[in-house]
This record gives C-alpha cells, structure tokens and sequence, in this order.
C-alpha cells in the first residue's frame, strides 16, 4: 500500500503508530490476543483497569448478551497496580505499541497513590476511569458532577509523569460540562464512552441474568449515543478526544474521527473477531488513500452538520 | 493454541428434538484437538453477536473433521443448528483439557445432558482396559449417541428421568452403584453443576480423583475479558479462576462449590 499516508496521531505527546487503540477490559494484559494478533499492529492497548489492591471481582454470571450488545459486571478482577507492573508489563514493553493504564479507585487519595506508582514504571500514559458502572463505593460517583470531575483530576494529575486521559461516563445529562470540567482540571486527554448501565431479566427465573444484577452495556447498540457524546465533547474541549463505544468497523471508526476523536478504541467488537483492530487500521489508510488525505488531520472533527 | 479459522460444514443432522450433530472439516482441530476442548463458533447477526462455546464431541482423524453436537436453547444455538452447508467461522481448540493417565486401568465418565458430548472423545482417546459411560438424559427421546458411548465404552448404563429408557433414577445413583462393584481409579464428569457437585462429593468419600468439565457464560473464549468467572481454592483462599482458560476441565477438589 501507498506509504503517503501517514496513521500516527499524537495524544498529548505520546505518538501513536496508529489510532486504533484497545479498549480496557476487553483485551485483559494484551497476552491472551497477542497469540492471534500481532501486536505491533495495533496503535495502543488500555489495559484492564487496575485498582491499588488486587480485586477478585463480581460473581458469576458476568455477562449477558442484548440486542447488539453485551452487559458486563466484571468487577474490576484484577492483580493490582504492583502485580501489574511486576507481572505483565515487562511482557506488552517486548512490542511498539503504546500501553496506558486504565485506573480506578475507591478514593481520591488511592488513585492519587496509583498514579504515582505508575510513574516509575514503563506505561506511556494513565486513564484515569471514574466511570466504572460496576464497583459499588467510588468510581462512578466521582465521574457524574463536574465538580467530581475537577477534584479528582486535578489531585490526580500532580502525581502524574505521564499524560492523564480522563475516561468519561454517559451515565450524565451534559456531556459538555464534564468534559470542560476535566480539561480545566488539567487532563491531557478524554476518552469516551464508558458503558451504559442496563439491565436484562431471565423471564423464567423472573431474576436479572446478572449475579450484580445490572451491567454496564457495550456493543453496537450504545454506538449511535457514544458518537453524539464524542461529537459534543470534542466540541467542547481543545484537549484531544478518544472515541470509543461500539466500534466493530472501519467505517465505524471513521464516523468517530469526523466526530472530533484523534483515536478510537475498540472492545467488544474484538470478542466476535479477535482481527478487527488490524482490519479497522487497514480500512482507516484505504479510507484515507481513496479521498486523497495524507493524515489523520485531514479528517478529525471534519464533519459538518446539516444546516 | 487456537486459531481463528473458517472451515467447510460437511454435514448437520438431527439427533432427536432440538439436537444437532455438526461435522466440520479441519485438518488444524482433528490433529490439535484434546478430548475436552471447546469451539467458540460464530452464530451470525447482531441477535447473537457473541461467538458461542461448544464442545469438541468426536475427531475422525483420517477424515480430518470433528463432530459438534448442539442443543438448542436459545437464539445463537437456533442460528447454528440452521446452518447445514457453507462454512463457519471457528475459533478453536479452546480451553485445557481432560487429565489422560496411562496408568489409569478402570475410567468412569458421568454425563448429563450436553454434558455427555464432551466425554465421547475422551472415552476414545483413553486407553484403559476398562472404560464406563454413566449417563442421564431427561427421557427416551432426549437418548443421543447411545451406539457411538457404546463402541467407545466397554460398559455404558443409561439413566433417564422418567424412567422411559435405561434406570429411572438419577446418573449419580448409577455412580454410586458401580462404585460398589468396580471402584474406578479416575471419575470425569460433564453436565448440570449441580450433578458436578455430587459427583464430586461422591469421588471425595471414596477416595477417587474427579475431574469436572464446568460451563459458564463467555465473552472473547481465550481469558481476556475475565467474565467465565468459576470460583475456586487458592490455598485457604479463594478466587475466581476462568472457564475459558484455567478451564473448562477442573479437579473436583479446585472447585468452590458454594
Ligand atoms: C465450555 C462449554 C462447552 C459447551 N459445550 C456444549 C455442547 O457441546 N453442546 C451444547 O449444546 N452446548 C454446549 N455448551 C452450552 C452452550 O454454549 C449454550 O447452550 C449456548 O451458548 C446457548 O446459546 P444460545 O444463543 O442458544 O442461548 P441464549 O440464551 O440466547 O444465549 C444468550 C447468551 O448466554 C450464553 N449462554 C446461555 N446459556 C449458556 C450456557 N449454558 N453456557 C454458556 N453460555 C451460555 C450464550 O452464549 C449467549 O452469550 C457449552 C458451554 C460451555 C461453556
Ligand atoms: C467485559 C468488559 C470489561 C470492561 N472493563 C473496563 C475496565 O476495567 N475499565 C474501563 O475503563 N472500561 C472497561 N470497560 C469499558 C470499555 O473499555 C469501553 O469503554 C466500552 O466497552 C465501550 O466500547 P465497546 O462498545 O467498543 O466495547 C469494559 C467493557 C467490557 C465489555
Ligand atoms: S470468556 Fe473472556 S475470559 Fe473467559
């Protein structure tokens, strides 16, 4: 293929091969996929979120399938930050790709605390997740007001060596507020969307599906609201945008950058076809090839709404 | 390692109501698969987007295909079961496998339901001088792949039910009945969890090492996503190891069964 065109795109000075990034949670520690997919392919990876003390996560079922989505409470399982870092880190620095820690925490003094562990070690940049619908105390709450938004990064962002992505919830009324709130906190970056909290219900059992009975929902189904609220946060911010929320193609790539996104995630797409992120990067350079654009520039935030 | 691989149906046929026999031709699945590996194959569609978990049920090496059988329970099984020709998208073989001891002389397996289907290949693949098949089904008519458990095990009993074929009694029943006559130097076990569970209890009065083939609902099939939680020991512990890969095949004794 022609190599005019040029993928990379940079986020708040990490420089990214390409724009196509996984989504925390659906691609564990990177290991798993690595054996079907090479991973210098791929621009980044969002590990699963990582809490300050290992977490053994919600009971079982932790999934449910809906109309072109899934609900999932997993619960945040996972080693935590140290394990991470000791564990599995060593393994995703053998590849290019850029890797991010996906953080949540309990309180702001834990994310505080995770941040700064993570700023000795080798992670090109820190999300910041205060949107996990799954996990009862902390998290969610602080990501729903503005002002929630604004204390926790800007706490947050004194500890960091790396950029700060602060990942947003749609569980709120106005996009726009919290976005702004985030960038006048210090962010670098916000990425966008987390899951929508849903609830499917086994009529036979009269019970939900869930054991923690609602689930945050992903897929296709939540594609058309992430790209409203990707369109109006861009919009909003001067900070760069990464979109996310039922990406499975492309194409459906594409419509997130001409919404304002400098990158995009994928998660469950990657479930049905573990080769779509490869897909998705192929696309993106055909795209751009075929309306004679050299860069990525060329087409982020250039949608143009009807009159 | 699985693969992701798109493969050619050779032929689907009806066992009994609901219950479809899948034969696929592989060359990388009949010379890797291990008795007690799953597929997790592509339904189609946005309805069933997810891919959806099934065991490898048989092997003809010198065909180069697997068997699958499938019940259909829902929306996904419903779309497989419809496909009779083309191809499949496959992910595959998924998961550990069943514990293969040559010094094993008297195996017993212990099915119910879909569990019986994973157990077939293992009955082939083991080379114990004896070898039984315990296995319950709801009724005469659920009764499926009774001639292949036999040609595969020297001693098959069926338990249904209703007690419109074979014992009327439950498979644990019939366990506890052949412990008496010929205790069994290994029980394998695939169906309900709640048969598991007394298999189990069963295997640990009597002293007999069990391994159990558990089922949990899945998202990316090979350990990522962490949502095939199943609870399990961990020293004094405990924690949530995962179906997909830790699994499906665990020592009855690993398993929490709370
Ligand atoms: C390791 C393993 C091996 C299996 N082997 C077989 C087999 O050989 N033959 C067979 O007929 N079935 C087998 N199953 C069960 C089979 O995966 C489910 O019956 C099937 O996924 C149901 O899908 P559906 O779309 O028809 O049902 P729906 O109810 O419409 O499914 C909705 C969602 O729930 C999931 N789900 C529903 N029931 C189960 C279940 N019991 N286990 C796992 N996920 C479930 C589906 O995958 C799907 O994501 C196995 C399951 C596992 C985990
Ligand atoms: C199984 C699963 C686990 C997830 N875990 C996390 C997590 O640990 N941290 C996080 O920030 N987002 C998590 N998410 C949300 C995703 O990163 C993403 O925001 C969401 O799934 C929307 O994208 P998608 O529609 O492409 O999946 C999880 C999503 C899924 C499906
Ligand atoms: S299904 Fe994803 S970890 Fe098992």
């Amino acid at each position: 293929m022609s190599n005019k065109i040029d993928l990379s795109t940079n986020i708040a000075g990490v420089q990214f091969d390409n724009p196509v990034i996984m989504a925390s949670g659906t691609y564990g520690f990177g290991k798993e996929y690595s054996e079907y997919v090479d991973l210098n392919q791929i621009g980044g990876i969002s590990v699963k979120g990582l809490t300050l003390k290992e977490r053994k996560g919600n009971k079982p079922p932790r999934i449910a399938e809906t109309p072109a989505g899934i609900l999932n409470s997993v619960g945040l399982q996972n080693p935590g930050v140290e394990s991470f870092i000791r564990e599995d880190l060593p393994f995703l620095k053998n590849y290019k790709t850029k890797i991010i820690a996906n953080i949540a925490g309990n309180t702001i003094e834990e994310y505080c605390e995770m941040a700064e562990i993570l700023g000795d070690s080798q992670v090109d940049a820190i999300e910041m997740n205060v949107s996990c619908p799954n996990v009862k105390a902390g998290c969610l709450a602080f990501g729903t007001t503005p002002k929630g938004i604004e204390e926790i990064t800007s706490a947050v962002k004194k500890y960091c060596k790396q950029p700060l992505i602060v990942k947003l919830t749609p569980n709120v009324s106005d996009i726009r507020s919290i976005a702004i709130a985030a960038e006048g906190a210090g962010a670098d970056c916000i990425s966008l969307i987390n899951t929508i909290l849903g609830l499917a219900i086994d009529i036979n059992k009269k019970k939900p599906i869930l054991a923690n009975n609602f689930g945050g929902l992903s897929g296709p189904a939540v594609k058309p609201i992430a790209l409203r609220m990707v369109y109006e946060a861009a919009h909003a911010v001067k900070i760069p945008v990464i979109g996310m929320g039922g990406i499975s193609s492309w194409e459906d790539a594409i419509e997130f950058m001409l919404a304002g996104a400098s990158a995009i995630m994928v998660g469950t797409a990657n479930f049905v076809n573990p080769i779509i992120p490869v897909e998705i990067v192929n696309g993106i350079e055909k795209y751009l090839e075929s309306h004679g654009h050299t860069n990525l520039n060329e087409i982020i935030g250039k949608l143009e709404l009807n009159d | 390692m699985g693969n992701i691989l798109n493969e050619q149906i050779v032929n689907t046929k009806m066992l009994c109501k609901d219950v479809f026999k899948m034969t696929i031709s592989s060359e990388y699945v009949a010379s890797n698969a291990k008795p007690g590996q799953f597929v997790n194959i592509r339904c189609g569609g946005l309805d069933a987007m997810l891919r959806r978990p099934i065991s490898i049920c048989d092997v003809d090496k010198s065909q180069n295909t697997f068997d699958i059988v499938i019940q259909v329970k829902g929306r996904g099984t419903e779309k497989l079961c419809s496909m009779c020709q083309g191809k499949v998208d496959i992910m595959a073989p998924l998961g550990n496998s069943f514990m293969i001891d040559d010094k094993h002389e008297n195996i017993c397996v212990v099915g119910g339901g879909i569990g019986t289907f994973p157990l077939l290949y293992l009955l082939k693949c083991s080379q114990a001088a004896n070898k039984t098949a315990l296995l319950g089904f709801r009724n005469k008519e659920s009764v499926v792949l009774e001639d292949k458990f036999r040609a595969a095990a020297g001693n098959v009993e069926i338990a249904t039910d209703d007690g419109s074929y074979g014992k009327k009694a439950f498979v644990t029943e019939l366990l506890e009945e052949k412990i008496k006559s010929q205790k069994p130097d290994i029980i394998y076990t695939c169906g309900p969890a709640i048969m598991m569970q007394k298999v189990s209890a069963i295997a640990e009065k009597n002293k007999i090492p069990c391994q159990v083939s558990m089922e949990q609902r899945m998202g990316c099939g090979i350990g990522a996503c962490l949502v095939c939680a199943c609870k399990t020991k961990n020293g004094n512990n405990w924690e949530f190891s995962h179906v997909c890969k830790d699994g499906p095949v665990f020592w009855s004794t690993e398993v929490c069964w709370d």
